[in-house]
Formats: C-alpha cells, structure tokens, sequence
C-alpha cells in the first residue's frame, strides 16, 4: 500500500509517496533530503507535530510558548488543555526558552518560552 | 421640559437643533441608533449640488439654492472641510444635449449661477480623464463637496456645546400631547417631555408623524451602493461628475471626496425594508459598470470599500416639511439635495415656529465655532509640537493610513458628540476608513474604547446592539479543571 | 534638524537585518525607526513555527526570530527609536518622525533603507456584497486579538482566502477552541504553503474548497453567516452552486499590499505588479541613495528571505554612504513572460558579483524549465518539477556571465 503526504519539515512542502507494508514504513521517495524520509516515517508510523500556543501569565500578560519538541499528534487537544490550564508568575521577565511546563502528559516535551 | 425634542440625529436633525439652540431654546436630540448619523446621512453621495435640477418652484429647488449658498459659512463656523470644486452633468450625445439645455433652463429658474453649456473641447481640457464619448456638458461651478457625517457630528457637538442634550438609543413608539406639550416615549420607558417635535426621523418619518395621527405622507427607502476607491485615484476627477437625471434620481455619479478618495455610485432601487443595508453583487458590478462609461479607465478594483444607503424618499415628489399640528412639525422625505439643503431647512423650520406663534430669541452667548475635529494633521511642525507637549497621545498615530492620533481617538470619545463605539470613532476621527479598513488600528481603538469607557474589551461594540467585535479571553473556554 | 548616516524605516526581520549588514559594512551612524513598541514587525504577532530553517538552521517561531535579530542588532552601537512613526520622506532624503516623547521632528539622512513591510487586503478591495455586521477581520487583525491580546474574534469561523497568514489562523483558532468550518479560495490551487495546508487544515480535518468564494455576507449586528459559491475560470460565481455555511467571524486572508506610502510621498514610482518600488541588485531604488528591503519591496513568504534581502540592503546602503559603490556600471532591464510574474530586481547596474534573482509566477506549473536569457542567450536553465504562485523562487546570475553591454535579461518559462 502506497500513501502519499506533503513533507511539512521545511517551506519546500515536497510530495512523498510512503510504500507500506501493514504499518512498517518499506520505502519513502519524492523527498530531496533525509529530513523528508525522517518525517515520512514518523508520520506513518507516530505522527508528532510541535504546539505553538500561548499562556496568561499571572498578571494577565499574554506569552507565547512552544513544546520544545514535537508531541504526538493525538495528544495536541489535551496538551492545550494543560497548557491553557498554566498561569506562570511573571515577576520580572520571562527569559526565552525558560521552562514553564516539565515533561508535559509525559511526552518528554517541556513548555517553553517562545517569545518576550 | 424641553423647548423642542428632535426626532432624528441625522445631518438636518443636527443642523435644526444647532439653529433652535442658537435661539435660545432648551433642545434635545432623540435618535433610536446607538450613535449620530446612522441614516442616510452616514451612506450618501457627499455632495453639495448646485441647484440646477431640482423642478423649478419646488420646496427642494428654493431650500437647495439657499442652502448651497449658505454651507461653505455653516461649514467654516463648524470647522468641517468643505471643497467647491464645481459638477459637471456629462452628455453622450443629441438627446442629451437637449436634456442638458433643459437642465440649465431649469437651473436659471432655481437662480443658479454661472451655468454653462460646454462642448468636448472644453470638456475634456477641465477633466482630461472624463470619458471620450462624453462630448457636452452642462458645467455648475457653484456645485461642491462636504462629509455629511462629519457635518452631522459638528453640528450636533456644536449644539451640544452650547447645552443642547443628546438622547441615544431613544425609539420612539409613542408621542401624546396636552396642553403643557408633547409627551415622546421610547420603548425602553424613557419620556421626553417639549413643547415643539420636530420630526426629522427619516425614513421613520411617516411613522413618527402617524403617532400624532397625521397619516398625509409615506416615506419609503431607495437603495443607493456606492464603492469608494483609495485615495491614490481621488486625482481622476476634480469635478463632480453626473449623468443625465433619471426619475429615479441623479444616476450615478463620480466624483473625489473632501478627505481625497474618490466615490463611485449610487444605484437607485426602491425598497420596502427600512434596514436593507446590503450590497448586492448586481449593484456594484451596476456601478462599475457605468463609471467605466464616465471616466476613462474607472480603477475600480482599487476599492477600499463598498456601502450602502438609504435616501427617505417621499410620496409627494418635493421635501415634506410642514406642520399637521400645533407644534409638530415633519421634516420628511429629504432625499437629495437633502444635504445641500441642510442649513436652509433648519432656517426655514425657524422661521416656521416663528410664524407659528414659538418664542424664538438669539442666544446671547451662543458660540458659533467648534474646532475642527481634523485640525491636528493640517498643524506646522511646530504647532503640533505645542499640543504634544501638553498631551503626549497627540504624539503617536494610531490609524497610519490616515494619520490619526491617539489624542483626536481620546478626543472623540470623550466630546461631544461622544464616540462609544468602533464605527463612532470611524466617522468622527477617520482611524479605520483609510486602506487598511482598521486593519491595524482597530485593536488599539478597541483597547482605548474599553478603558475610557470603563468596559471590557468584550462589551465593545462595531455599532451599538449587539455588534461585539470580541466573543471572549482565549484559555477561558478550554482548560483543564 | 538632526543628521544620520543611515535611517532604516521599519524594525521587522527586513529593518533589524539591514542594520546589522550595514553596521559591518562600515556604516556607523545608523538609526532605526519603528512605529511600534518593541523591534520586530509583524513576527511578534506570528508565534508559530516554521521561522529560521535556512538562517538559523532550526525552527523558529515568529518572536524567537525576531529575538534573535534584535539581539544580534544590540551587539553594536545602533540608534533605535520605538514608538516613532515616519510619516513623510522628502527627495532630499529628509524624514519627518512623530512621537509622544519626541514631538515631531526632521532628520537628513545620508541614505535610507525603507522596511516598512506590508498590510492586508480588506474585505472592501473584494467587494464581497452583503451587509456590514462585526466579525469580519483580516487574519492578521484576528492574529493579534488571539496571539498578542489573548481575545477571541469568534467561535465559528470562515476564512477566506489560503494564503498563510489564513491556514496559520485556522490552526490556531481551533486550538483556542472555535471551529472553523471552511477555508475557501478563488483559485483553484491554494496561496499558501503546501506544508501549510497538510499542518494547519488537513490535520484538523477542516475542509478547503478551492475555486469556491464567500458571494454574500449576513447578519445585521454580528455576522451570521456566508454564502459561499463556486466560481468559474473567470472567476464568476456559478448559480446554483451557493451554499449557507452560518459563522460568527468570517476571516480575511486575500492578500498582502506592500506599505509604500513613504515610498510614494519621496517621488518613487512603483512597480504594477509588485507594488513595491523598482530597485537594482543592490536594492538601490530610483533616487540614489535610497534603498529597499523585505515585504515593503515584494511580498515574501519566508522571513529567512526577508532578512537576506534586508542584508543585501544594509550592506549597499554603508557602501554608498562611504562612497564605495562599484563605479563600472551596465544598464540590464530584467523582464519577465507573464508566466513569470515578476522578477525583483527589476534592474541589473552591476555584474561583479553574484546576482540572486527573486521571482514569482502567475499559475501552477509541472515539470517546467525556467530561463534566464541575456540579449537572445540563455545564461541559466532551472528545472522545475512544480512551481506555484505561493512561493517565491530565485535563480542566480553567477558574477560575470553577464555582458556589461548587454540591454535586457528576460526570465521565462518553457516546457521541461
């Protein structure tokens, strides 16, 4: 069974066709670099996406945050719900890529701070 | 007790109490909208006429004249842009030679001068943009350009500064009257009390006056969509361009802005719906369509926005302005030259109580002038360094595509007529009208909003009602217990 | 009046970029003028990821790129006015700013970088028919209210328009809870990102209707909802094919118009299909001395491009100020076949050095060979297995294999 995706790995978007057999990946091509083969096998195998979202911090600033690195897909609704859930106290200023959320729905995923 | 309650904070409701003020009589504006200038006079073509249409002997012809005269002065005293930049009425061929003769015969009768016949030649060295197949033109040097809704916002500020009162959100659904005077209720149970209604309600006119029983006159909206273009083609044409009038009115006309856009319209449909503001892909590709036959190269893709109107027409053909009783009087059907005749109207409803026994006096400490709400970006460097010392929010400019500062948004809010919502600020300051449509600085008009009104951001209205702009916090809705 | 060597106006990626360069270029006296609060331009409001894969070699939400231009740019000695905005640029390269602190003033600059960036259509450049409620935004008015001020514009959601900044949203309104029910756009393949469409539409299960356009607007407070109608190659709706979708907030993402007011009140005259001015390779514009850099000169999609441009920008700027400009000059017009729709630079002054051409084209094409032609020869082949409107490519004129003579370099498409 072939399935096909858009690579999402860079802006270049390249159309890989995913040859499978049940769910083990047998070949990836249509990617113009290693990255596309990495994603094409993650995807069919453990999709993960990175959430880029934001918290209010306690008083009342909004900041924005990231998983510091990808989560599985599945689990994007209830990473907002946590991530919606933290009310980080702001005094004095938050420094970028400062952990707010360890180990979040124990994906190994930390919520950082993405912004100022 | 008031002396007179206006019905209608439209541009000649505002004029009309602005002129009862000033003779010393205690007023009070009532308007079922949540803001001034929410009928005809926030969607129309903006355009003083001449004079030369209107039929000879009618009340429109005589109060068009008087008022074309009067407005540059009730302008310059108010502080709002008026521009004379003359019209010209275009002819494509014999026929409309003739209508144009006949035009012109009509406007001398109105007493309109400086009417002139002109041929291609002429035509074309005024408006070199006009369209080829023009080649006669009856030219109305007299004919100008104004902002109805800013005229509107000055004369009634005008008037409030000088103690008129401003009663918003007031339908009225019942007038009684005994002999200390009328009795007006809104729905929502708020009276007003005066010895003198004037009815300037629009295109709820009819409705008001079948309140004191006066069932002589209809009024009935006629849809106008006009499109108005960025004011990088407001050069196409110095003049106001017309067509030759229909019976359903001027036809569409072309012409710049006194803000220096160019506007494009109105269709003409008559409606029965009183709140019909939609625009219809019919009636602006209509517009298109015929400006495309007026100017060459009409840029109408460079629209900024698209709108609709309404003008009150009445069921009589001329301005229904009268009194069915003592002390009640309609001002109805003022559709064009409804703005033209303005000044003159509010004149003439003077004289009228006058005539009809009212004690009209002046008012010896009336002021005459309001600052001009746009004064700010017309200031030298240096005049404008004065004013940001003393209020630094005159400093930071919060709508870039028209140049509008914090201090004239604050301002807006906090005068009279005081803005209270987005499209408020718009009409009064001109944030949010420029190219981007409030792309940028509808968020800080939002935010200034909110905090001077003492409200949430989520309390904030586009336009009164239930027009929120926001429906919540983020995080508020989904979060984990 | 006050002097400075060099004013950059704008302190997004394409501003903050071009200081820096020019700063190792050897200008000194540079100052950046930005009308908002903090540096960084339109990134701050973008706190998505997928900023920096090429400059930075990670990925990069939106504030993180811009932190690290500013932090680059505070390395050196460079003036930086927030709050500040320009508001009128003379041929004599004199700058009118205006400001709560500093009241208004007039600044000679020696040479100007403008990076103003660009803003959105609005609904009125459509002439979408229907009433005028509230809930319709452009995207990036919608991006602010969500990413900057923690509001929500609305709960069920239309977006018109697949441009970036309209999938971007759709992700994010539905993970701040609402439901967006359709993305639509007028033509038949998508403005924006592939990558974009499988992350932010495809991943929530939110459908793309292409050739499809919102034909009517309801609602007469707050927006009840669209008709939403297929539309035929030239664009018109097709009856019959209406459907309602009811919506709280339609949102805008139809397109992105360079900010070139400044650029016109100087005397500039812009290009018709870019809408930015027309520059050299060395992102000179008309007036000497005058230069342009980012989304104020062309729309891009990527900041990492943005930036680069931004350099290329700087670095010119501190070579005119000092006087260092390549004196051996050519004239080359770059034209385009309409299938490309645009190249910028629209002008080659000089072939010393490698050139990087910028170009988008009107429509999709497969296996396609894009040329370069100097005079009747072909100096560079680029085959294409797909290029499309959405996404800018460029081609670059190595140094040298251009005749200083030569009058016109044509960029254009043929069959593979």
């Amino acid at each position: 069974m072939n399935r096909e995706l858009t690579c999402i790995v860079c802006p270049m978007g390249c159309r890989l066709t995913v040859e499978l057999d049940g769910k083990e990946v047998v070949s990836v091509s249509g990617n113009t670099c290693k990255r596309g083969e990495v994603y094409a096998k993650s995807e069919c195998t453990n999709p993960v996406r990175v959430i880029t979202t934001t918290v209010r911090t306690k008083n009342g600033k909004i900041l924005p945050v990231k998983t510091d690195k990808p989560v599985p897909k599945e689990l994007m609704a209830d990473c907002m719900k946590v991530i919606n859930g933290l009310c980080p106290d702001c005094n004095g200023e938050f420094s970028m890529g400062k952990i707010i959320c360890e180990n979040i729905l124990d994906t190994g995923a930390n919520i950082v701070v993405a912004g100022k | 007790m008031y002396d007179a309650v206006v019905i209608g904070a439209g541009v000649v409701g505002g004029l009309i109490a602005r002129k009862l003020t000033s003779c010393a009589l205690k007023v009070c504006i009532a308007d079922k909208a949540s803001d001034i200038a929410m009928g005809a006079t926030k969607a129309n073509s903006a355009i003083v006429h001449a004079g030369f249409d209107a039929k000879a002997g009618s009340l429109k012809a005589k109060l068009n004249k008087l008022g074309s005269d009067m407005m540059e002065k009730v302008c310059s005293e108010l502080g709002v842009k008026y521009i004379r930049n003359g019209s010209l009425v275009l002819g494509y061929n014999d026929e409309d030679k003739k209508s144009l003769e006949a035009i012109l015969e009509n406007g001398k009768l109105n007493g309109i001068e400086g009417l002139k016949l002109i041929d291609s030649k002429e035509l074309h060295h005024l408006e070199p943009n006009v369209s080829d197949d023009a080649i006669w033109a009856l030219l109305a040097p007299t004919g100008a350009i104004v902002c109805p809704y800013e005229l509107c916002e000055a004369a009634i500020g005008n008037a409030m500064d000088n103690g008129a009162e401003l009663e918003l959100g007031f339908e009225v659904c019942e007038i009684t009257n005994d002999e200390s005077g009328y009795t007006i209720v809104a729905k929502d149970g708020r009276k007003l009390q005066a010895k003198i209604v004037i009815n300037a309600a629009g295109a709820y006119s009819d409705e008001m006056a079948k309140l004191v029983g006066d069932n002589s006159f209809d009024v009935h909206p006629r849809k106008g969509e006009y499109i108005l273009l960025d004011k990088e083609y407001g050069f196409v044409t110095k003049h106001t361009l017309f067509t030759v009038p229909t019976k359903m009115g001027k036809g569409i006309l072309v012409s710049p802005t006194v803000d220096g856009n160019l506007i494009l319209g109105p269709t003409a449909v008559d409606f029965d719906e009183k709140e019909n503001k939609q625009t219809t892909r019919e009636g602006i590709n209509s517009v298109i369509a015929e400006s495309r036959r007026m100017v060459k190269n009409a840029p109408s893709n460079m629209a900024i926005t698209s709108f609709c109107g309404l003008r009150s027409v009445g069921s009589t053909g001329d301005f229904i302005i009268n009194s069915p009783q003592k002390g009640f009087i309609n001002v109805a059907g003022i559709e064009s030259p409804g703005l033209s005749a303005s000044p003159a109207i509010a004149e003439y409803i003077a004289d009228m109580l006058k005539n009809d026994g009212f004690k009209l006096d002046v008012k010896a400490d009336f002021n005459p002038v309001r600052e001009a709400t746009h004064k700010f970006s017309t200031l030298s460097d240096e005049e404008k360094n004065e004013i940001i010392k003393k209020d630094p929010s005159f400093g930071k400019i919060i709508c870039r595509c028209e140049n509008v500062t914090e201090g004239e948004i604050l301002r807006a809010i906090r005068t009279n007529p005081k803005a209270t919502t987005l499209d408020g600020v718009k009409r009064r300051t001109r944030a949010q009208m420029g190219r981007c449509q409030g792309g940028f600085c509808s968020p800080y008009i939002t935010e200034l909003l909110a905090k001077e009104l003492g409200i949430s951001m989520e309390a904030v209205t586009k336009s009164g009602k239930d027009s929120f702009i926001l429906t919540g916090k983020t995080k508020e809705d989904l979060k984990d217990a | 009046m006050r002097n400075a060597e060099l004013v950059i106006i704008g302190g997004g990626p394409a501003g903050m970029c071009a200081a820096v360069s020019a700063y190792n270029a050897g200008a000194r006296d540079i100052l950046v003028i930005e009308r908002d609060s903090d540096l960084g331009g339109i990134l701050r409001q973008c706190i998505h990821n997928g900023f920096g894969l090429h400059r930075f070699k990670e990925e990069l939400t939106g504030p993180e790129y811009a932190y690290k231009c500013e932090t680059e740019l505070k390395k050196f000695p460079i003036d930086v006015w927030c709050n500040t905005i320009v508001t009128d640029i003379s041929k004599d390269k004199i700058i009118t700013a205006m400001s709560s602190e500093r009241g208004v003033e007039k600044i000679q600059a020696k040479a100007i970088i403008l990076a103003m960036g660009c803003r959105e259509r609005p609904r009125g450049a459509l002439n979408i028919p229907g009433t005028r409620p509230a809930g319709i935004f452009s995207a990036g008015t919608a991006q602010k209210y969500v990413n900057m001020m923690g509001y929500m514009p609305g709960k069920n959601v239309v977006i018109l328009g697949s441009g970036d900044i309209g999938l971007i949203m759709a992700r994010r309104m539905t993970l701040e809870g609402a439901k967006v029910h359709a993305v639509c756009e007028v033509m038949p393949y998508s403005g924006g990102l592939a990558r974009n469409i499988e992350q932010c539409l495809n991943d929530f299960d939110i459908p793309l209707y292409l050739s499809h356009t919102v034909t009517d607007i309801h609602g007469t407070d707050r927006i009840e909802g669209v008709t939403v109608s297929q539309v035929d190659e030239k664009m018109q709706p097709i009856k019959g094919t209406e459907m309602y979708i009811e919506c709280d907030t339609l949102l805008l993402s139809v397109g992105l118009i360079p900010e070139n007011e400044l650029s016109k009140s100087a005397g500039l005259t812009l290009d018709s299909i870019t809408r930015g001015c027309r520059v050299d390779q060395s992102r000179q514009t008309e007036i000497e001395g005058v230069f342009a850099c980012g989304n104020v000169l062309h729309v891009h999609d990527l900041a990492d491009f943005v930036s680069e441009e931004g350099e290329v920008a700087g670095e010119s700027a501190a070579k005119y100020i000092l006087g260092k400009t390549n004196t051996v000059k050519c004239n080359i017009n770059v034209t385009t076949d309409g299938k490309v729709r645009y190249s910028v630079p629209q002008k080659i002054t000089d072939t010393s050095e490698d050139i990087k051409l910028y170009y988008r084209v009107s429509q999709v094409f497969d296996n396609v060979t894009v040329f370069a032609e100097a005079d009747g020869e072909i100096i560079v082949k680029q085959k294409k297995v797909k290029v499309v409107p959405g996404e800018m490519q460029y081609i670059v004129i190595k140094k040298d294999t251009l005749k200083k003579d030569a009058k016109e370099l044509k960029i254009y498409i043929d069959k593979a």
